[in-house]
């Protein structure tokens, strides 16, 4: 399916929720949604006989400047099509549903999302830092992040 | 001297209690600096906590720093022991935004160099799950024969380990004289090798108890985490990056996709995914046989590539068949020289994560060896 | 050098060195370090091509062990970030003396290719234990690998054993003259 037809799909099932579709036509057509129904609609990418988006290649977060971004690269093993959906939440409450029950793949990289940009992820497992230590201040992938002088009486800066 | 008496256990009254284990950072069976908080009743493995982390080196940091042509030397240090494959998405990823089409003579140089790094990377990760099991010997014959092909990659691009010798639209150096002659006595060795190491650890009846049977991974939970490479089709999926979606000319190449069949143990099993690397160097072979027949003898490498890289605003997502797996690059722009950001979606991070999943129920041992199985590079998994 | 070199020597038709005991330790101590392995990134990885057939490092006599209680050098190959540091410091502190440090390539050297924006990298781990030898690279070649180990040698070599303190004033006061002389 192509991405305007999984937009249809899609629109047709959620009606409002999804936002917009931006096609590309050189790289990857991504479809923007609604925080607060993802994981709804990932249950149905992922379940839909017509979709079969079993393999979540990667879950990407950025810094949009005020908001936060996450974005989902998903790939179906069964019909062999690829879809990018794209939400975005506001710095001040970074909540998006989590979809680590969806994509068990899911688990590290929406901590790893935690861990570098601060994005909660609502109802997952165990949301705790995973590369950086547990006791470590900030998101270093924020584009407002100050490097720290210090870390347990060792100097960061060179 | 007394008599010996013999003190007979109730094993009905006596009490199992669980205990932790902390593994790594720092231990030799870890593959690198992960740490692995192990829960076992007996030696039973009853749960899994991974712990990474230890060489999180800021990849993602240092790549909105930098300008486009100073993240390869970065990417290189991701997974080190494939450094040339690493640099093909991400190089792939710019030319498809900034529309390069390269040379013939580059795409088959980038074949050749990929798959020689491809049969350099499964001999380290034969070679060390032979360790984990016992087995040394091993060992030495794959470090013998890789440090031929490490020779010819340092002939081309000067060093042994981290190349920085992929450019966008080109290479950093043309190929040598006789540089032909050396791939094909590399293929050669390398096929002689394998045949011995078929006898001599493969079908050895220790290996087979060791790690058949051991560490079984369904192919659903496989795709439902996402898992890639030899760790997936070692549960029987054929699912190949240079044949489902063929960049470059790997479409112009006859190989196979090795997958794990179950002669011996259960799909899924250590085992099978250990014999899918084997297989996969006799592929890498042919591809390289190939390769040197087609590729064209005249052409400049360096001809397309920009002075200076300035990408449109937009983002894509890049991905191509690692040693390991898929391994993808997510480039926003936002028309500079610098990425706005990038994220690194590293194989091993996510083969790694299926670890607490497979290795409950076996005993504490036999983690070790699920974990050689799955042929982590912590570099990629923290990156 | 060489102990073994001066058995040649006429000494009632040979076989007799004669020599400090300290030379006898240090000659033993420098010929047989057993190192507690550090594998850390990349730099490991060519230690491990290091140790194996083709360059076979064992020819210094070392001896790979896992813990650092049985361990005379450690050995850091590769990037020392925030959350390994600590354990470096404990594994070096759990090792008998005498000791020895080889930090082996650019990362654990000053930080390497990460000193600049590497926001979770040791800039060197000399900020948190003493190193003995630095070798250089990125990663270093195994040559590198074996002047490193040459170097160490040397340095065993060298050292005092006995009456340390006494010799440490005899330099001091010795210095002192010749700085006054001059």
């Amino acid at each position: 399916m192509t991405a305007a037809e999984i937009f249809e799909k899609l629109g047709s099932e959620f009606g409002s929720a999804i936002l917009s579709l931006t096609e590309e036509p050189a790289t990857d057509s991504f479809i923007t949604v609604d925080p607060a129904q993802l994981f709804d609609i990932c249950h149905t990418l992922r379940d839909e006989e017509s979709l079969l988006f079993d393999y979540m290649m990667s879950l990407s977060a950025l810094d949009l400047g005020e908001n936060l971004g996450v974005v989902y690269h998903l790939y179906s093993m069964t019909h062999r099509h690829k879809i990018v959906i794209k939400v975005s939440v506001s710095k001040e409450n970074p909540v998006v549903p989590s979809v680590e029950r969806i994509w068990r793949t899911a688990d590290w990289h929406e901590r790893e999302a935690y861990d570098l940009l601060g994005v909660k992820f609502d109802g997952h497992h165990n949301l705790i830092r995973i590369l950086l230590p547990y006791d470590w201040e900030g998101y270093p992938l924020r584009k407002d992040y100050v490097t720290p002088d210090t870390y347990h009486d060792m100097k960061v800066p060179y | 001297m007394g008599e010996i008496k013999r003190m007979d256990l109730e094993y009905s009254q006596l009490d199992s209690d669980r205990m932790r284990i902390n593994v790594g950072p720092q231990h030799p069976s870890t593959h690198g600096v992960l740490r692995l908080e192990v829960e076992v009743d007996g030696e039973i493995v009853t749960e899994v906590v991974p712990h990474l982390g230890y060489l999180h080196r800021s990849f993602e940091k240092h790549c909105e720093k930098l300008n486009y042509q100073q993240i390869i030397p970065f990417i290189d240090r991701m997974d080190y022991i494939s450094a040339m494959n690493n640099e093909w998405p991400y190089v792939m990823a710019l030319e498809k935004m900034l529309d390069i089409k390269v040379p013939e003579k580059v795409e088959y140089i980038r074949v050749i160099v990929a798959e020689l790094n491809r049969i350099a990377n499964h001999q380290i990760a034969v070679a060390t799950f032979g360790m984990d099991a016992g087995a040394f010997t091993p060992f030495l014959y794959y470090f013998r024969d890789r440090e031929a092909i490490i020779s010819i990659l340092e002939r081309l691009s000067g060093a042994r380990l981290l190349y920085n010798y992929f450019r966008v639209g080109g290479m950093a150096a043309d190929i040598y004289p006789g540089f032909k002659d050396d791939c094909l006595n590399v293929v050669k060795q390398v096929r002689k090798t394998n045949a011995e190491i078929m006898k001599l650890l493969i079908h050895n009846s220790i290996f087979i108890k060791r790690s058949a049977n051991v560490g079984i991974l369904t192919p659903e939970v496989a795709i439902n985490y996402a898992c890639s490479g030899p760790v997936l089709r070692g549960s029987g999926v054929a699912h190949d990056l240079r044949r489902d979606e063929p960049y470059s000319v790997y479409d112009r190449f006859d190989f196979e996709i090795p997958v794990g069949k179950g002669d011996v143990g259960v799909v899924g099993d250590c085992w099978n995914r250990n014999i899918v690397r084997v297989h996969e160097m006799e592929q890498s072979c042919r591809i390289i046989e190939q390769a040197l027949a087609q590729m064209p003898e005249t052409g400049d490498v360096k001809a397309m590539i920009p002075k200076r890289i300035k990408l449109p605003k937009g983002e894509v997502y890049m991905r191509t068949e690692n040693p390991k797996g898929d391994l993808g690059f997510y480039i926003v722009s936002n028309g500079t020289d610098k990425p706005e950001r990038m994220k690194a979606r590293g194989t091993s991070f996510v083969n790694l994560s299926v670890i607490p999943e497979i290795s409950k129920g076996y005993m504490f041992a036999d983690l070790i060896l699920i974990l050689g199985s799955i042929d982590i590079v912590l570099g990629e998994v923290d990156r | 050098m060489g102990l073994l070199n001066r058995l040649d020597d006429p000494y009632e038709g040979g076989g007799i060195v004669l020599g400090k005991v300290e030379e006898l330790l240090n000659w033993g101590r420098s010929k047989s370090d057993w190192y507690l392995h550090f594998g850390l990134a990349c730099c490991a990885i060519e230690f491990m091509a290091m140790n194996a057939s083709h360059f076979d490092f064992m020819r210094f006599g070392t001896i790979p062990r896992t813990s650092p209680r049985q361990a005379d050098f450690i050995m850091v190959t590769g990037t020392v970030t925030f959350k390994m540091a600590e354990r470096i410091k404990i594994l070096y502190e759990q090792m008998a003396e005498p000791k020895y440090v080889i930090s082996v390539g650019s990362c654990s050297n000053s930080g390497g290719p990460y000193w600049e924006h590497g926001y979770h990298v040791l800039k060197g781990v000399d900020r948190i234990i003493p190193v003995d030898v630095y070798i250089p690279g990125c990663p270093p070649r195994p040559e590198a690998f074996e002047e490193g180990m040459m170097q160490l040698q040397k340095k065993i070599n060298q050292q005092a054993i006995f009456n340390k303190r006494k010799r440490i004033e005899l330099e001091d006061s010795t210095k002192d003259e010749s700085n006054k002389e001059s």
